[in-house]
Order: C-alpha cells, then sequence, then structure tokens
C-alpha cells in the first residue's frame, strides 16, 4: 500500500462542465476517500421570492435548471396551487406531463451522449446529440423556446397544443424511437461500453436507501422509488406504471435505467396524447397566499425527486420557497460510490449521477 | 456484446441529408409561436403601465409625461407576461430575433397623442 496523495478534481475540469470541486485522496491508483467541495455558482434564487411576487417567480424558478427548466416551473406552480388550493383544468395537467415527459427524454439521452463522450465514445455522443435536437424542435414549436419554455403559469398553463401538433409529436417521437433503439443497443451491449462501466462504481442498495438516494441513481441499486408512481396530477390517469429498477448498482445499471426509462417516457407521452381531455387550459388565480399557509410537493425530475416547500404570508410575495434539488441528495451517494474505485473510473462514477451542481446550490 | 454496434447507423448516415444546416447561407424559418421579442404597436397603447408592473425583470419602462414606452432587451426574458397581461393587446411577441446589438442600449417607442399611426417614431437613445 502506498502512501496517500490528495488529488483535487474540478471545479473545472474537461469532463465535466459542473463546477464541483473534489479532494480525491488516493493511495496508488485507488481512490480511499472523496471530499466534495461546491459553492461557486450560488445565485440566491431562493431569496428573489422576497422582491418577485408568486407569479413571476415561476420565471426564477425555471433558469434554475437549464435542463429541467420545465420541471422545476411545474413544481413551483404546483406547489402554489396547493399553497392556495387552486384546481388546475385537466388539459392542463395532461399538457404539463406531455412536456416534462419530453424534457426527460431529452435530460436522458444528452446524458448518454456525455457519458459517451466520457468514455470517448465521439460518435455515439454526436449521434445521441443529433436525436435530443429532434425533441427541442418539438419544444421549439410547441412552447416558442428551446431551453426556457415560460409556459407553465400558477393556475394552469399559456399555450395550448393543439390536434394537429399532438399528432406530429407522435410522428417525431416514432422517429427518435427507430434511432434510438439502435443508440441504445450500442450502450447496452457494445464490449467497448461495457468494459468501462460493468462493476465500477457500486452502490449497494443498504446504503443507497441508508443514504435517501433518489432518482435514476437510487433504481440503479435496486430501490424501487419514483415519484410518478405516486399518481401526482396527470401521472394518477396512466394505465400503469412501474419504476424501471436494476440490482446491480454500477455505472452500467445507472446508464441501462436511464436508457430505457426514455422508452418509458416516449409510451408515457404516447398515452398521455391518446387520452388527453379536451377543456380550459388555465383558471384565473386571484388574491395572495394567506399568511402562514405552507404546502409541499414533490416532482420526479430526470435526475430524481425534487422537493419543493412554499410559505406564505398574507401578501403577494412569498415568506419562504424551498426546493430541494435531486443531486443534493445524491452527492452523499456519489462520495460512497467512489471510495475504492480506480482513478481512471472517477469521471464516470461521477457522471452516472448525473450532477447538476448549478441547481444544488440555486 | 461485440463491438461496432453503431455501425450500421454511422455508414448509413454517410448517405442521408445532413441534419444541420449551413448557417448562414441557409437558414430555419422560425416556427409560428417562437418567442422571439417584443414590439409594441403604440397605436393602441394607453399609457397604462400595466406591462411594466408585471415584468419580473423591469425591463420595461411606460413614461407618461413624455409619452414613451421603452423596454431595455438586455434584460427582457421573453417570458411573454406584457404581451398576455397588457389590456390593450398592443403588445407583440414577433417570431424572429431581434439582430445583434453592438451597443448597450434601450429602445424607446414614442406614443403618439392622437393614435395615428403615421405619428409613430421609434428612436433608440
Ligand atoms: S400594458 Fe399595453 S396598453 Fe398598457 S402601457 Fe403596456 S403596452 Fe401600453
Ligand atoms: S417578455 Fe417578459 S421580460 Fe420581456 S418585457 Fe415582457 S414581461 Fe418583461
Amino acid at each position: 500500500m502506498g502512501k496517500a496523495t490528495i488529488i483535487p478534481f474540478g471545479p473545472q475540469h474537461p469532463v465535466l462542465p459542473e463546477p464541483l470541486h473534489l479532494d480525491l485522496v488516493v493511495e496508488d491508483e485507488k481512490v480511499v476517500e472523496a471530499i466534495p467541495q461546491i459553492g461557486f455558482v450560488h445565485r440566491g434564487l431562493e431569496k428573489l421570492v422576497e422582491t418577485r411576487d408568486y407569479n413571476q417567480f415561476i420565471y426564477v424558478a425555471e433558469r434554475i435548471c437549464g435542463i429541467c427548466a420545465f420541471g422545476h416551473s411545474y413544481g413551483y406552480a404546483e406547489t402554489v396551487e396547493r399553497l392556495m388550493g387552486v384546481e388546475v383544468p385537466e388539459r392542463a395537467q395532461y399538457l404539463r406531463v406531455i412536456w416534462h415527459e419530453l424534457s426527460r427524454v431529452h435530460s436522458h439521452i444528452l446524458w448518454l451522449g456525455l457519458a459517451a463522450d466520457a468514455f470517448g465514445y465521439e460518435s455515439l455522443f454526436m449521434h445521441c446529440w443529433r436525436l435530443r435536437e429532434r425533441v427541442l424542435d418539438i419544444f421549439e414549436k410547441t412552447t416558442g423556446g428551446r431551453v426556457i419554455f415560460s409556459v407553465v403559469k400558477v393556475g394552469g398553463v399559456v399555450r395550448d397544443i393543439d390536434a394537429a401538433q399532438l399528432a406530429e409529436i407522435i410522428r417525431v417521437l416514432e422517429g427518435i424511437k427507430q434511432d434510438y433503439k439502435q443508440i441504445m443497443d450500442a450502450f447496452l451491449k457494445d464490449s467497448s461500453v461495457m468494459n468501462r462501466t460493468v462493476g465500477v462504481g457500486y452502490l449497494s442498495f443498504e446504503d443507497a436507501t441508508n443514504l435517501s438516494m433518489v432518482g435514476p441513481f437510487a433504481r440503479a441499486s435496486n430501490v424501487p422509488y419514483d415519484v410518478r408512481s405516486l399518481g401526482i396530477g396527470a401521472y394518477g390517469s396512466l394505465s400503469d406504471f412501474e419504476p424501471i429498477v436494476d440490482a446491480q448498482g454500477d455505472c452500467y445499471a445507472r446508464m441501462k435505467v436511464r436508457a430505457l426509462e426514455v422508452l418509458q417516457s416516449i409510451d408515457i407521452i404516447e398515452e398521455m396524447i391518446a387520452r388527453i381531455p379536451s377543456g380550459d387550459i388555465a383558471v384565473a388565480v386571484k388574491g395572495s397566499p394567506a399568511d402562514g399557509a405552507e404546502a409541499a410537493c414533490v416532482v420526479e425530475q430526470p435526475r430524481g425527486e425534487c422537493y419543493y416547500y412554499a410559505r406564505g404570508n398574507g401578501s403577494k410575495n412569498l415568506e419562504r420557497m424551498r426546493m430541494r434539488t435531486p443531486t443534493s441528495q445524491n452527492l452523499a451517494g456519489m462520495v460512497k460510490a467512489l471510495e475504492g474505485c480506480d482513478l481512471a473510473d472517477v469521471n464516470m462514477v461521477i457522471l452516472t449521477i448525473d450532477p447538476c451542481i448549478s441547481c444544488t446550490e440555486r | 456484446m461485440g463491438a461496432f454496434k453503431l455501425g450500421k447507423m454511422t455508414i448509413s448516415g454517410l448517405f442521408k441529408q445532413p441534419e444541420t444546416v449551413q448557417y448562414p447561407v441557409q437558414t430555419k424559418t422560425p416556427p409560428t409561436g417562437l418567442k422571439g421579442h417584443v414590439t409594441n404597436d403604440v397605436t393602441q397603447c394607453i399609457l397604462c403601465g400595466i406591462c411594466q408592473k408585471r415584468c419580473p425583470c423591469g425591463a420595461i419602462e411606460v413614461s407618461k409625461p413624455n409619452r414613451t414606452w421603452s423596454i431595455n432587451r438586455f434584460r427582457c426574458v421573453q417570458c411573454g407576461s406584457c404581451v398576455r397581461e397588457c389590456p390593450k393587446s398592443c403588445l407583440i411577441m414577433e417570431p424572429t430575433y431581434a439582430p445583434c446589438s453592438t451597443a448597450k442600449h434601450v429602445d424607446v417607442f414614442e406614443v403618439p397623442e392622437h393614435h395615428k399611426s403615421e405619428d409613430v417614431i421609434k428612436t433608440s437613445e
């Protein structure tokens, strides 16, 4: 056993655009401990509830994360609606789920591309991002934006998707599915991918539950927890929903869970489009949240469960708005999974939790 | 198991049309609902100031004494609140992006007294 050395990783590192710093304590080539440090991109978004009213804050909420932008505006709106006892029309709930699942499709394909890039499979990376572009085109046509949509408001949504556009979404998704199946084959069966991922960064079921891991990271360690199965909003009307789990607990399992979730999301969108009811897309919301009123909500973001908490103070501005993003949970598990891995595998382990440090710090 | 799982897709890619466009020679037509930039049909504007109040970024400034409606495009995030809330529906979200600016400035629209479209003058500060 060699002498312990500390190797710094990040906050700027070629593999990870996220500002995460790790002190890696290594002995020979093995990591014995990883000490994380964050705090490089704190933006103070939660504090902004004091100066933006509850309708305006939705545009701040969706800027928490560039990838789950829709999810955050959806989670925030849902929380404030609970706080004020607003009943959202059914069509709006369906539209929210359609956009949210589309976000998951593009987020997971983006992540798969980044993972391919991390283990040096450039052409796979480009094919992933080529497919993702088609989802962004759907967003551009239906919401007017590619990254930030500003399409949710407290009480519903601001735009409808007409029947022709819904049919177009189905057609595009069918095309994506054809290509995606070949890409998925490359991820799950190609020997060069498996050499880098199988058995790397293992996290046991016990560790995943003790550390309260969430999202695909937890599901790859056989934790069957997915907020969508709670049936909040239009998710309640899905004919059946089973979280995708895998017992292996390594990088390969995390990749597999995400790869399969893309197909699951496409199925959810197709089901939602087939059953979407007609009707209003928003209700008028009047007044302010009552003083001392509290509400909480959870949403399954692409990276895992995100928790929202809001408290009113009788004025248009909220007293407190708090979000706990999935990565703030998952960092603990990442440190655990890093213990004992090879130095060369550190980037794979970090990537497979799909960290989003910017939304963790907000 | 086995390598070259992506072979079929990569080779067939050689014979397909490219998915990218040769910008700026070719451009894509923007979709009709694109959030490009906000403009004001000043012949309708009554300078009520609701858009200014609703804007989350403080991008709009309405001045009744000067009869001007101005927008700081560097602050605007294209959220569309002002367009939705305007009582006269005179704000429009144009589906084209505003051209690049070479200097920071505020777009000022002068709002005519008698609501005649010929009076519209747009100046930059
Ligand atoms: S809300 Fe409409 S009418 Fe009122 S000041 Fe703004 S642009 Fe003019
Ligand atoms: S689009 Fe939004 S940010 Fe831009 S001026 Fe209107 S209200 Fe303000």
